[in-house]
């Protein structure tokens, strides 16, 4: 073989390689790694996994946010107008949280069926719904707003 | 009046643009010269234009015309001008023509300051750009025009511009980013023009390198900037969130790293030509999927804002012709400007090829990770989404592979190179790396393996660099003569590689040593965190230019000596109504004290707290600042502009015969 050539196969070989190893790192990593996102509905009919990392979004009920005294936990619901979610959170909510605006909550579902989240996300200007939540609201017949349709 | 004079201008500028990607272009295919060297001119003529627009929308926010809708939407009377003069660009549309501006002046520095290219190349490149420009100006007229006026019904008042983007850092952090994200276009239309040209040859490269190097220079600082931003101004003490925008941004950062090192050994050695042709093409593409991700909506991101389906359509049809067509032309061009050099084994070449394989792996790990939940979503199987435990699993290893190749790249030679030179060049710093991972985290108890391990490679980094350095002052009469040997090229790389070295310990140290309290405090209260005492004094009401706000009154002593007063604040802003949290940060080159207010607890007066001790987290923008500078300092060499006389006639000579 042509030296050129055969160093030419060598580096192939070695990316191959190099990016088999990349890979398996990638499906190592993928699998604990993803949240799945469910309306608050599937969650009450059980379709969620319990003590699973996932991610749960709607509105927050109005009247439904309670902050404790004593520490920062906060209990609130989160709703998609079918089936509502208790969720618990302790720590600092972002700014825009808010009864009646779109949030999602990512955690864990315990045995009770209170999502203990450790994140909340919620929108950052006032136009702005997350995309899963916009679509939870729509199949359940409502729009951004909370408004039915 | 203005902004219609604003919205002609950007309709003569994409004429301009049209003109500019069809008859420089004719002009190279059939060799008419007069065609060929319109293009300059055009191109200047197109920066004059897409200007005049800029300007007419930022003079409609100056001076309040709430009659633009874009302004009463995203501007308001009580906003102070520095905010009105960034809500420009603080908004889609704006921001869109900001992207233009800057594309129009990237095209305008081609024309003027490549006067030693060869006119056929010239005209080609900036032809590829003006099509470039045809699409974003398009773009911004048909599907976000940014003077669509809201006539007879203005709003006395506009609606604010949303309160986190009133920010210092939010005023140069797009403009930084796009001057990256567009500067990549011209490694693009270059490498565009080879293909075309069918010629690609050390001069090339010698042409696209400091292009490259000054795109990758701003894209870091704009990096950079929206990573400090987000730390002090989201008000969670984070700086890197793995968020889908964030990797928009950083994705053509790990292309562009890859690039300006193929193009390196492309210049130097005549390697890996029709590869160094792809890596521009694929960065360039990365930053135009960048802008989709961020410009359509179609991520679940905390930058997302409001949008519209009907702009996702537009830019990923534009996508789909930039990278269709250029890889549909790059399978036809490639054979022709592939290279037939050989290389040893234990070689720079061979380091340069593992730095490109292992920026491109993480390049499509983190194009993977971002882009999986919306294949994911698109074949029905649910909404997914990918977490940071996914991006530092994957990101974390390959960086740690990178540095150990990093220290022996400096004092390795072109061609063909020895392991045991290697060995007799590096044993010392090997040697004395291994001692500081040992010693160093001995200064912070308790002992990290982790920092140890960072501080070990960043050190054999920093060793190795000084040991290439040490030997070619060496070998000069005087230090003095020797540093004035000393290339910008040189200088450039021992900058940006010891700003890697920064930036590795600092983002190790900061993840592994932050201590981070959310805690209820009232007034009176305090709390002592990593040595430092926080006492809650009191709440006041202060109030600003166009929000009021409770600002919690901190005094942090340390072993009784005071360190500092801090002063977070949580705002509500008048016009919007919208709360934010502006936290106090008590800077320093080894150590941040960081607080920010959550909400009121209780009755009793008491507030959410969020303290943070976060040492060494300024080594990490250091070292990007760093970077920056390298890049710049290495686009200075004087290689890149000379020589125009010999390359302009035998230029012309070779591209007439292919």
């Amino acid at each position: 073989m042509h030296p050129v050539r055969r160093q030419r196969l060598y580096v192939v070989l070695f990316i191959a390689l190099f990016s088999s190893a990349a890979i398996g790192l990638v499906i190592y990593a993928m699998r604990g790694n993803i949240n799945l996102f469910y309306p608050p509905a599937e969650v009450v009919a059980g379709k969620a996994p319990v003590d699973q990392s996932i991610r749960v979004g709607g509105m927050v009920v109005k009247g439904s946010v309670q902050r404790a005294t004593d520490s920062l936990q906060v209990n609130f619901q989160l709703t998609d107008f079918q089936a509502s979610v208790p969720v618990v959170y302790t720590g600092i909510l972002p700014d825009l949280f808010a009864e009646g605006q779109g949030a999602v909550a990512s955690g864990r579902l315990n045995g009770d069926g209170v999502l203990e989240a450790t994140e909340i996300l919620a929108k950052h200007d006032e136009n702005y719904m997350p995309p899963e939540v916009a679509d939870a609201l729509e199949n359940s017949g409502y729009d951004q707003k909370g408004k039915p349709q | 009046m203005i902004p219609e004079i604003g919205h002609f201008a950007l309709i003569i500028a994409l004429c301009l643009a049209l003109i500019l990607a069809l008859v420089p272009a004719w002009g190279a295919w059939r060799g008419n010269s007069v065609a060929m060297a319109l293009a300059p001119s055009l191109a200047i003529g197109l920066l004059v234009f897409v200007g005049i627009s800029f300007i007419c929308l930022t003079t409609a926010f100056l001076q309040d015309d709430f009659s633009v809708k874009l302004v009463a939407s995203h501007s308001n009377s009580l906003l102070p001008s520095i905010y009105k003069f960034a809500a420009v660009w603080g908004n889609h549309e704006g921001s869109l023509l900001l992207w233009a501006l800057i594309l129009a002046l990237w095209t305008a520095a081609v024309a003027l300051f490549s006067s030693q290219l060869p006119l056929l190349v010239l005209s080609r490149v900036l032809s590829v750009m003006g099509g470039i420009s045809v699409g974003f100006l398009s773009f911004s007229l048909i599907t976000s025009n940014p003077f669509a006026r809201l006539l007879p019904a203005a709003p006395a008042d506009g609606s604010d511009l949303n309160p986190l983007l009133q920010d210092p850092g939010l005023i140069i952090h797009p403009p930084l980013l796009y001057m990256g994200y567009v500067g990549f276009s011209v490694a693009f239309a270059f490498a565009i023009a080879a293909l075309l040209g069918g010629r690609l040859d050390a001069s090339w490269a010698r042409w696209s390198r400091p292009w490259t190097n000054i795109a990758w220079a701003f894209l870091s600082l704009g990096i950079m900037l929206g990573s400090w931003w987000a730390y002090y101004e989201l008000g969670w003490g984070g700086w890197w969130f793995w968020d889908p925008v964030e990797n928009a941004s950083f994705m053509p950062w790990l292309a562009g790293t890859a690039l300006i090192h193929s193009l390196a050994a492309t210049e130097k050695r005549g390697l890996f030509k029709s590869w160094t042709v792809l890596l521009a093409i694929f960065t360039f593409s990365l930053s135009l999927l960048g802008t989709f991700l961020v410009r359509s909506g179609v991520l679940t991101s905390v930058h997302a804002f409001a949008t519209d389906p009907a702009r996702g359509m537009f830019i990923l049809v534009f996508l789909a012709i930039v990278v269709g067509g250029s890889l549909t032309l790059y399978a036809f061009r490639a054979p022709a400007v592939s290279s037939r050099v050989s290389f040893g084994w234990v070689s720079r070449e061979s380091l340069l090829l593992c730095n490109n394989v292992v920026f491109l792996v993480a390049t499509l790990t983190v194009l993977f990770g971002t882009l999986f939940p919306l294949i994911v979503d698109a074949l029905g199987l649910g909404k997914v989404s990918v977490g940071p435990p996914y991006f530092n699993a994957v990101f974390v290893p390959l960086m740690a592979l990178l540095v150990p190749l990093m220290g022996l790249g400096p004092v390795s030679r072109w061609k063909r190179d020895a392991v045991e030179r290697w060995r007799g060049e590096l044993a010392i710093p090997a040697v004395v790396a291994v001692l500081c991972g040992i010693t160093l985290p001995l200064l912070h108890a308790p002992y990290n393996i982790w920092v140890a391990l960072a501080v070990l490679l960043s050190s054999w980094l920093v060793l190795g660099l000084a040991r290439d350095l040490w030997q070619r002052l060496r070998s000069a009469s005087s230090a003095g003569q020797g540093l004035a040997r000393l290339t910008p090229g040189y200088c450039g790389m021992l900058i940006a590689h010891l700003g890697f070295a920064a930036c590795v310990v600092g983002i190790v140290a900061t993840s592994q040593y932050s201590v981070e309290h959310d805690l209820k405090m009232s007034p009176g209260d305090s709390r002592v965190l990593a040595g430092y005492e926080f006492r809650f004094v009191e709440v006041v009401q202060v109030r600003g230019p166009n929000f009021v706000a409770d600002e919690a009154r901190f005094e942090v002593t340390r072993d009784g000596v005071p360190v500092a007063s801090m002063g977070p604040q949580k705002r509500r802003y008048l016009a919007s109504g919208s709360v934010m949290t502006e936290a106090a940060i008590d800077a320093g080159l080894f150590r941040d004290l960081y607080v920010a207010m959550g909400e009121p607890v209780g009755s009793s007066g008491a507030w959410a707290m969020r303290l943070h001790f976060k040492p060494l987290v300024r080594w990490m923008w250091l070292g990007a600042i760093l970077m920056a500078l390298g890049a710049f300092t290495a686009a200075l060499d004087k290689r890149y502009r000379r020589q125009r006389e010999v390359i302009h006639s035998s230029g012309e000579a070779v591209l007439r015969g292919a």
